[in-house]
């Protein structure tokens, strides 16, 4: 069960008479529960179409989406998703927008605030959740965000590039933060991000896109987060000679990639 | 080896560079420092030149009455009222056409303007009617508005409700779009229905926009005032200014216009103080 993508396309139809995008070429996927999923390529790959097919946003043109069984028709609750930015609401503070999700589902403000609470003392926000938001750094709007997305309760975790916009200390801090979660709190996870080290460390499935048109070209099973989860400190999961050597070759391909698109 | 040249100093009232910062201000930020002294020494410059040009002869006093004469003009009507009829009910009156027709402006354009921004059936509907009077000055429809309203209140409060519909319902429309597409699909990602996203994401973020709205919407309201009180009023600011020019009583029209003003900019301030308020927000995001 879990999420499977099946055979799903997605075509832009054309404009002003250039000639349609195919954005998406029959893509086969499954995200079981438990799975950490990465999307890694070259930008223009199609990363965020797929994100936004699985969330909703867009209909594939041909193939389906499934979600334990039940086509995906338009976004919902339970596929929460986290933006790299601007998608926090500045006129609400912080454990409003944590219980953003919870208050649409009508549920009454004490027990939302509870709930929130108990998410935002688990993103090391405790302390903020009276704050404003454009009062908060970078990283610590991104994590309102991911509690905001987690309190959904959803079965599936999207996340497009939620740390691309943090600074390297703060983001290898936050890719800790989000496994530890990912752990404890067993959702499935469909993670995009333009870093291969993050990629390798976070997933246990890489997928590799390539452009024009936008397909998953290379497929891998990554032993790396369970290493991380299991005890072994962060730097010696990404300092040991399998990463490197497996960087190095997704890396390749992406470079291969980008190459053929210049 | 030879020396490189000297860079030149930069000559004083050449403006190469923008101004060193002082603390607090950020490099290069275009029109930033604080302006209320220069503005009080703007204003007070204005009254000692119309000082001296009353004084000293320059222009009649028929043309141009004295700040003196007119300020004793405006302690003379604030006590004796002006044509029977006391000055703060003047004031009451034209507040209450403006407000009145403003409020009624608010209530329908700022739902109509939010529905324009939603739905494509309202703003195909609403954009030809609207984007045609919007341009026509007050004065142009006022004969309409008499014939159809007749020469009481209606058709003054319609001619100043329609300065203030246009502006206030254009700026909701555009304050539709103020919302960032990730917000709103945040929204319907956490389980929003359409109403839900409009209610809880699109209203509050268009809300600086509308208070703007609101704003510039009142201005035209009180620029309406005098053309709206030009037929058959017997009080108000607006019939104060107009019937005191027909006796040449320059020094009340100068009063009456400097009330106006001052009622107006009071109110902007007013917004700004709500606008800090309730959108703190604002630009922040």
């Amino acid at each position: 069960m879990g999420l499977n993508i099946r055979q799903a396309s997605v075509v832009y139809p054309s404009v002003d008479g250039r000639p349609p995008v195919e954005a998406l070429r029959q893509i086969d996927l499954d995200i079981e529960n438990d799975d950490f999923v990465v999307a890694l390529g070259a930008s223009g790959c199609g990363k965020s179409t797929l994100l936004s097919l699985i969330a909703g946003f867009l209909s594939p043109s041909s193939g389906e989406i499934l979600l334990d069984g039940t086509p995906v028709q338009g976004p919902g609750a339970d596929r929460a998703v986290v933006f790299q930015k601007h998608a926090l609401l500045p006129w609400l503070n912080v454990i409003d927008n944590v219980a953003f999700g919870l208050k649409l589902q009508g549920i009454p403000e004490a027990r939302r605030h509870d709930i929130a609470r108990g998410f935002l003392n688990l993103l090391g926000l405790g302390e903020f959740e009276k704050a404003r938001v454009y009062n908060l750094s970078g990283g610590m709007q991104q994590r309102v965000g991911i509690a905001r997305a987690l309190t959904c309760d959803p079965k599936v975790l999207l996340m497009d590039e939620p740390l691309g916009a943090l600074d390297a200390l703060t983001r290898e801090k936050a890719q800790e933060l989000i496994l530890n979660i990912w752990h404890s709190t067993h959702k499935s996870v469909f993670f995009i991000t333009h870093s291969v080290e993050e990629a390798l460390f976070m997933g246990t499935k890489l997928i590799v896109m390539s452009p024009r048109p936008g397909r998953i070209a290379h497929r891998f099973d990554l032993p790396f987060s369970r290493q991380f989860l299991a005890g072994t400190p962060a730097r010696t999961v990404k300092a040991s000679r399998e990463f490197i050597a497996l960087r190095e070759e997704v890396l390749e391909i992406i470079f291969s990639d980008e190459e053929a698109v210049a | 080896m030879t020396a490189a040249p000297e860079p030149k100093p930069a000559k004083s009232g050449t403006f190469r560079k923008a101004r060193a910062t002082k603390p607090g201000e950020t490099y290069g930020v275009p029109g930033q420092g604080d302006t209320l002294l220069l503005s009080l020494a703007s204003i007070a410059g204005i009254i000692l030149i119309w000082w001296l040009a009353t004084t000293l002869g320059w222009v009649k006093p028929l043309f141009l009455p004295g700040p003196g004469a007119v300020l004793r003009k405006f302690l003379d009507v604030w006590q004796n009222g002006f044509t029977n009829t006391p000055f703060l009910e003047h004031i009451a009156v034209s507040a209450a056409r403006v407000f009145g027709a403003f409020l009624l402006a608010c209530l329908i354009g700022i739902p109509l303007g939010l529905a324009m921004g939603m739905s494509p059936l309202i703003r195909g509907i609403f954009d030809p009617p609207i984007e045609f009077y919007r341009p026509i000055p007050p004065l142009a429809y006022l004969p309409l508005m008499i014939i159809w309203f007749g020469i009481g209140e209606t058709s003054k409060v319609m001619l100043i409700f329609l300065s203030v519909l246009a502006p206030v319902a254009l700026g909701a429309r555009a304050g539709v779009k103020s919302a960032a597409i990730e917000q709103i699909h945040a929204a319907y990602s956490f389980g929003a229905t359409r109403w839900q996203v409009m209610r809880h994401v699109i209203l509050p973020s268009a809300l600086p926009e509308i208070l703007t709205a609101m704003r510039i919407g009142i201005g035209f309201g009180w620029t309406t005032l005098v053309a709206a009180e030009m037929v058959a009023a017997t009080e108000g600011l607006g019939y104060m200014v107009l019937s005191a020019s027909q006796f040449l009583q320059t020094s009340t029209v100068i009063m009456g216009i400097i009330v106006i003003a001052a009622i107006a900019y009071a109110f902007d301030l007013l917004m700004r103080f709500i606008e800090r308020k309730v959108v703190p927000w604002k630009g922040r995001m």
